[in-house]
């Protein structure tokens, strides 16, 4: 079931507020997207636990609703 | 529920690597899987694959088990190292390697 990019990205902030949060539809499906996520508060977290961290502020959606995310952790420069 | 945890326990203990995914090593099933398992073919270690598609219970058991949503997973030694993206990056950077070298992972023979 797709789902729009700006309630994923919404969902995504609601959950780590500092986040900056790129999303790409990469099949113009809906159903198929690529997110990018910036956050200071990653920092010296492994990459599991800021996967886990998005993750859980898509509250479940992630497997279900949301198929398909390519999901990149990013801590700014 | 603790019978599917103890069955996860040992495929994750009792393999060096090992790729919980969709499908199998030869024919996976989802892209993502398919990915995960060309790049440990690429790095050439040796490898178990558990198909969660023949399996509902680990397909499950192994999401909860992990905190983690979905599938492929790869656990190395018994620790959860990610899903595919995580893999994907790992591998970018030299990473993965690096894990399993420190690790002492057998190569594929």
């Amino acid at each position: 079931m797709p789902m729009p990019a700006d309630e994923i990205e919404t969902l995504i902030r609601d959950g780590i507020p500092d986040a900056r949060v790129e999303i790409v539809d990469l099949a113009g499906d809906g159903d198929h997207y690529e997110a990018r996520v910036i956050s200071e508060s990653f920092r010296g977290e492994p990459r599991v636990k800021q996967h886990q961290r998005v993750y859980a502020a898509l509250g479940g959606r992630m497997g279900n609703e949301l198929h398909a995310l390519k999901l990149s952790t990013i801590v700014p420069d | 529920m603790s019978e599917t945890r103890t069955r996860i326990d040992a495929l994750v203990g009792g393999n060096d690597v090992v790729l919980f995914m969709k499908g199998t090593a030869l024919f996976p099933q989802c892209g993502f899987s398919s990915q995960a398992v060309a790049i440990l073919d690429h790095l050439g270690v040796a490898f178990e694959t558990v198909d969660v598609l023949q399996d509902p219970e680990i397909r499950q058991g192994i999401k909860d088990y992990s905190d983690w949503p979905t599938v492929p997973q790869l656990y190395v030694k018994g620790e959860f190292v990610g899903g595919s993206d995580i893999m994907t990056e790992m591998f970018q950077a030299g990473e993965l390697q690096q894990l399993l070298d420190e690790k002492q992972v057998a190569k594929a023979v």
